[in-house]
């Protein structure tokens, strides 16, 4: 297990070495580059003796392959560099408001899967029936509706209905707890609808699918309970599929709150990242993106190790 | 089951049995149809023009001269959904096309030659899978610009392209690896045709089904990654009609006092993504044989 | 307990009441399934009944309603789709359509025990054997769990799974087939019931562990006195096992009666036909087999009056009223209207025997072929193993013969056949066609030869391309490959329809439009289009009904006669083989055992294995089963991942001693043309 678990970190590698090389090289071709949009934002003419001299404050004159070799080097030593723009440690950027996105991210997983396996199973036993309408609709729903444009509804609700609006400013969970949910548990619930949405259609699916198997009708010909069927004999074999999906949309979930932040003005990882492309700022981008593709990297680990928990064939074949 | 081992004949109208085995795809079907005629008669339909402002009547309620209201130029909301469409519309459809297409065909050519090619291609999928779509979509945007290319927003049409290609290409290559399975496929070998011939004639017709319910379920996708994007001000501009686009701006600083002016897009946008999911839920359970009784 | 009979119109068991009393007797059951194109009546009226303590077998091909009518006495069929629409059914003396679904849910696995078909996915992979085998003893019998853990190690010392104790903790996975098999009939033991229903229980499994599955349940049965009911479409099996039989087709009973009495004198037309068409171990090849025309009806339009008439030779106008099921002798039904003096059979079909060989004209000659595939291993600890598909495999096929290259699963019959056609590059050795090594020539002389090697399939669902028409599939080689004009290619098109017997219509139609030995044709005619020396026939008629199965073993054996194509003909069934070839090659784990003429095969097998091949396979008469010692070969086959070192049989062998464990046998010349691999002969 130990050693299984040792190849599979290190397997991680090569695949984010992979985001780092592709990121790299797509934000290199662009055409404008920070300095010019940070200078001109200013106003006024710039003549190209600063711009070049910015440039190389900024290590921009330097040729691609080495200014791969400096980040990477960089990434490694765990030193992001400086955003671009606002001159700050990338680390100390991402570090301010890594800690909301994170916490609003596991309130919405964590809400949606409590609901979503009820619901999804639900809808699979009786499916065809008007419960199982109810749920598909529900849940397609879940997947037609922009989380941002629900975040406006739900504030627009609580204004209209309760005179009522979520505090804006943050506040650690550990400082005050309820004034902390207050304002988080709302953008929770506006990206958690679509993450409940996914999971529980594939709950769905995937419990139809298994209810058909050569395993379910053993279980009925020995006389086992229907409860029994269910929860002991599919149960365990549909959650398979949805573990995976869990998984790996939490990484999704992530992205979903790149624009539901911009609606409750929340200042975490999104937002951050939103300005960063909207100023061009590569090294912040680059940090961002690796950082994201880190979470998915790390949670396609996660599931692969459940797997091997849940699943006997995995693990001792 | 024994029973279901007969010969199977093919009822006489697809488009009937369609209807009468997914009535609520069906209703999608309508739905985007709809849309779809909105918005290639646009100019005919639509009350006014999209972008005439109007400053004497600047966030009105929804009345008999403005269906749904105007927005802070006076400009009114109903045309501006209905010109809304034809951007959704054609965004969403190209880039799905074009994203599935690109992911399909590269699906089924590595599912074929299988070996290293195919592991190169697939450790590379992985790679790009890493990033969340919106991620990728808005690098892609940081790097081809805001502005649209040739009057359509190709950038756009790229940016969400993009992420859909690794997408495609994995469930495509799944189906076309048991299709590769299949005999009817070593026969083809056996009978000394050219690969090219062997993908064309017989593994693409048959990841034909998967290749079409993936391209419906990510126009939804598009749709709503266009309007999250044009939201955040990297994607669609101003004055161009787009439903993220009127979410976004004066509709996010005076939405509590005008509620139509982000009701209206924000169903527009719900519908059209819930239509195209309908259907494409629906295609998937009637070409799908495993969920079918 | 209700100890009146219950008859129905279509029954008449009317037996000397008493000890006799059927234990369950199904009767006028009516089954309907919701299809998307309209309702189908899967079992239409069916009546059977089995005493206690007797094994009844229900016999029928694909689509029959055999396994159907069982999932009905169980109340299993799938739901929404399937529904019970009339009839009763009464065990011991109620009526189980009457019952709640939670009284039905008790006497499951308590009193009527199941087995089905696919021991590979009929138990659960997530969940211990342990836990699967208590199931049934918590919840009928209320077993403590340390109760159900001593029977349940008692329950699998019965069927012969030994280190039970260890076995317990383990998951289906870590099981073969014929293991899980026995697991399963461990699991319908548990709580003693009085009946099991076992459908089809060894038609996935090779003929050796079918052989050791079958005597365990017989032994089982015997012993503890349970009542079998036993479907089966496997005649051999009915004349083995049974004591009585039922036989059903398209959805109603043709015929009922003591199997001996059924065997010998069958009151049906279709009983006749389906006794007369299975091709016989223990009969020497006499010219043509027999065959039963045409195929099963569409069961969403069954044909009125008698079912079987279409297909019937001794059809007359009273056949389109439908004929009841009654008694014609004591103890046997039948539902013919002329059961009472069936006319006596054609005689058998002449026809084409079987081609003499081109002597001395070598086409195909392998020499020491060899394929190894790397695999990588699933799970934590998944490294890459090789399997060992062929090793050292010689044979020759001269111009105008069949090669029949026969034996169980991994034993790599089918990669032979692959690398034959080139689908995978060998490992080692040469295939000399026509003098040329196909594994050494370059691709463009491969492409050229390609039209003079063909292949067909075994499955007639998937070797077809379902989105290319009949006519598609046939002008393919020609025109892309022959380069025949458009015309001229139409033409040919209905040449070879007309050849392998289909209409020349159906050029238009697409695969699903067709029966399973329609699409053979097509496979066959595809073939045939390229104008081949030689085609490589991957068992071609073992996905087909027995009714079926002759009429493409004909067609091939006549088109052989007349246009002079040699066969590599792969099967698992030395049955099948027996009509077609000229010589035999028998395989095991990869390595040639056997390989001789076909007649001083059968007649005079030398290989063990050979020999616990031809013994395991039953043969469909009761009498000659009678006069058969079962001796059931023991043992697993091995993994092809691990085979045993020395002589691969050596784990099975009744003859194997210490020298065949490290010796591997040279395949030596024992009689002229007749080879062995075995030291110990």
């Amino acid at each position: 297990m130990l050693r299984y678990l040792a190849r599979r970190v290190a397997l991680m590698v090569p695949t984010l070495f992979g985001v780092a090389l592709l990121t790299f090289i797509m934000l290199r071709v662009v055409p404008g580059d920070v300095v010019e949009v940070k200078l001109r934002a200013d106003g006024g003419y710039v003549t190209t003796e600063i711009l070049e001299r910015e440039r190389a404050r900024l290590g921009l004159d330097k040729p691609l392959p080495v200014q791969f070799v400096d980040w990477m080097t960089g990434l490694v030593t765990l030193d992001l560099g400086n955003s671009m723009w606002t001159g700050r440690p990338v680390a100390e950027e991402i570090g301010v408001r890594i800690g909301l996105t994170f916490q609003v991210a596991l309130m919405a997983a964590f809400i949606s899967v409590l609901i979503a396996i009820p619901l999804g199973t639900i809808s699979a036993l009786y499916r065809d029936t008007w419960v199982d309408y109810v749920v598909r609709i529900f849940t397609i729903a879940g997947l037609a509706v922009p989380s941002f444009w629900l975040g406006m509804l739900l504030l627009l609700l609580l204004l209209t209905v309760f005179h009522w609006s979520p505090p804006v400013t943050y506040t650690p969970f550990y400082e005050n707890p309820l004034q902390n949910m207050a304002q988080l548990i709302w953008p929770a619930l506006a990206v958690g609808y679509r993450y409940a949405a996914v999971v529980a259609r594939m709950v769905r699916s995937s419990i139809i699918e298994v209810m058909r198997e050569d395993y379910i009708r053993t279980a009925r010909a020995k006389g086992v309970f229907e409860r029994l069927v269910v929860a002991r004999h599919a149960m365990r074999n549909a959650l398979l599929p949805a573990v995976t999906v869990i998984g790996l949309e939490f990484a999704f979930l992530l992205g979903g709150l790149v624009v539901t932040e911009q609606v409750f003005n929340l200042n975490g990882i999104g937002r951050l990242f939103v300005e960063a492309v909207s100023r061009n700022d590569f090294v912040l981008i680059q940090a961002l993106v690796m950082l994201l593709a880190a979470v998915f990297v790390t949670m396609n680990l996660i599931v692969d190790v459940l797997y091997g928990v849940l699943d006997p064939r995995v693990r001792n074949a | 089951m024994s029973a279901t081992a007969l010969p199977a004949f093919r009822a006489p109208n697809p488009i009937l049995a369609f209807i009468r085995a997914q009535p609520l795809g069906a209703a999608g079907l309508v739905v985007i149809l709809v849309m779809g005629t909105a918005a290639v008669f646009a100019e005919v339909i639509a009350p006014f023009n999209p972008e005439a402002i109007d400053f004497m009547s600047m966030l009105a309620a929804p009345s008999a001269d403005h269906f749904f209201g105007t927005d802070a130029f006076g400009r009114d909301i109903l045309t501006r959904i209905i010109y809304g469409a034809r951007t959704a519309l054609t965004i969403g459809f190209l880039s799905s096309f074009i994203g599935c297409t690109a992911g399909g065909l590269l699906g089924v050519a590595s599912a074929y030659f299988g070996g290293r090619a195919d592991l190169l291609i697939m450790r590379l999928v992985d790679i790009v899978l890493s990033f969340p779509i919106i991620v990728l979509a808005l690098v892609v945007v940081a790097v081809l610009g805001k502005t649209a290319v040739l009057g359509i927003d190709l950038n756009l049409v790229f940016a969400i392209a993009i992420p859909i290609i690794p997408r495609a290409c994995r469930v495509v290559r799944s189906a076309a690896l048991s299709v590769r399975q299949m005999p009817y496929i070593d026969a083809a070998r056996a009978g000394g045709y050219s690969s090219t011939h062997i993908i064309l004639r017989h593994m693409a017709p048959n990841v034909l089904a998967p290749y079409l319910i993936l391209l419906t379920a990510y126009v939804a996708q598009a749709i709503l990654l266009e309007a999250s994007l044009s939201f955040l001000g990297l994607g669609v501009q101003e004055p161009k009609p787009a439903w993220g686009l009127m979410l976004a701006g004066d509709s996010a600083n005076f939405y509590q006092e005008a509620p139509w002016m982000i009701l209206f897009p924000g169903l527009a946008i719900s519908l059209a993504v819930f239509a195209f999911n309908l259907f494409g839920d629906s295609l998937r359970d009637w070409l799908d044989p495993k969920f079918r009784t | 307990m209700n100890q009146v009979l219950h008859l129905d119109e279509g029954c008449s068991h009317t037996r000397p009441p008493g000890v006799d009393e059927p234990i369950l007797s199904v009767e006028g059951l009516v089954v309907e399934f919701d299809t998307s194109r309209g309702v189908v009546r899967a079992v239409d009226g069916v009546s059977w009944s089995v005493r206690a303590g007797e094994t009844l077998a229900l016999v029928g091909e694909s689509g029959c309603g055999k396994s159907v009518s069982a999932l009905a006495v169980m109340r299993l069929l799938a739901k929404p789709a399937g529904r019970i629409a009339g009839g009763r059914i009464m065990f011991q003396g109620q009526d189980l359509l009457s019952l709640t679904e939670g009284q039905m849910r008790e006497r499951r696995g308590r009193d009527i025990a199941m087995i089905f078909q696919e021991p590979m996915t009929s138990l659960n992979p997530v969940l211990s054997i342990g836990l699967q085998l208590a199931e049934p003893l918590k919840i009928h019998m209320g077993m403590s769990d340390a109760q159900a853990r001593e029977r349940s190690i008692e329950l699998l010392g019965l069927v012969g799974i030994a280190d039970a104790e260890r076995r317990l903790a383990q998951y289906p996975h870590h099981f073969s087939g014929g293991m899980r098999q026995r697991v399963m009939i461990a699991i319908g033991l548990a709580c003693n019931p009085r009946l099991i229903i076992a459908d089809e229980p060894t038609t996935a499994l090779d003929v050796t562990i079918q052989a050791q599955i079958l005597e365990l349940m017989k032994d089982l049965s015997r012993r503890l006195g349970i009542t079998l009911v036993l479907i089966t479409h496997n005649l051999g099996i009915v004349a083995r096992y049974a004591d009585r039989v039922a036989v059903m087709y398209a959805g109603r009973i043709a015929e009922e009666g003591p199997a001996a009495r059924v065997f010998a004198a069958p009151r049906h037309p279709y009983t006749v036909g389906l006794l007369r068409s299975v091709p016989r171990l223990d009969r020497a090849r006499g010219g043509m087999l027999e065959t039963i025309d045409g195929a099963p009806p569409n069961m969403l339009h069954p044909p009125t009056g008698c079912r079987f008439a279409p297909r019937c030779r001794w059809r007359q106008d009273i056949c389109a009223t439908d004929p009841a099921l009654r008694q014609v002798v004591p103890d046997q039904s039948s539902a013919c209207h002329f059961a009472e003096d069936m006319p006596p059979p054609p005689q058998p079909l002449s026809g084409h025997a079987l081609a003499p060989p081109n002597a001395g004209a070598m086409l195909l000659e392998v020499k020491g072929l060899t394929k190894h595939f790397p695999v990588r291993m699933r799970g934590f600890f998944g490294g890459t193993a090789t399997v060992r598909a062929a090793q050292d495999v010689s044979f020759r096929i001269g111009r105008g013969e069949t090669l029949g290259l026969v034996g169980e699963s991994g034993c790599g019959k089918t990669t032979v056949g692959r690398v034959v056609l080139q689908l995978e590059k060998a490992t080692g050795g040469q295939i000399l066609f026509d003098g040329e090594d196909l594994a050494t020539v370059s691709s463009r002389r491969m492409k050229e030869l390609r039209t003079r090697i063909q292949v067909i399939f075994q499955d007639p669902y998937s070797s077809l391309n379902p989105r290319m028409t009949v006519g598609g599939t046939i002008r393919e080689p020609l025109r892309k490959r022959l380069g025949f004009s458009a015309i001229k290619a139409q033409a040919r098109v209905e040449e070879l329809l007309d050849q392998v017997g289909l209409l020349r219509e159906m050029a238009d139609r697409y695969p699903h439009q067709m029966s399973g030995g329609q699409r053979q044709r097509v496979g066959i005619a595809r073939a045939l289009a390229m104008e081949p020396d030689f085609i490589v026939c991957d068992e071609p008629v073992s996905a087909l009904d027995v009714s079926i199965q002759g009429q493409i073993v004909n067609l091939l054996a006549e088109l052989q006669g007349r246009l002079g194509i040699a066969y590599l003909f792969i099967a698992h069934d030395l049955a099948v083989v027996r009509h077609l070839s000229h010589r035999i090659v028998v395989m095991y784990l990869g390595r040639v055992m056997e390989s001789a003429d076909r007649d001083a095969l059968y007649a005079e097998p030398l290989h063990p294995y050979t020999r616990a091949l031809l013994d395991a396979a039953p043969i469909p008469d009761p009498e000659v089963e009678r006069g058969r010692a079962a001796r059931a070969l023991t043992g697993e086959l091995p993994s092809p991942l691990s085979p045993p070192q020395g002589c691969v049989f050596h784990t099975r062998c009744p003859l194997a001693d210490a020298q065949c464990r490290s010796v591997i046998p040279p395949l030596r010349e024992i009689r002229p043309g007749h080879m062995a691999a075995c030291i110990k002969i």
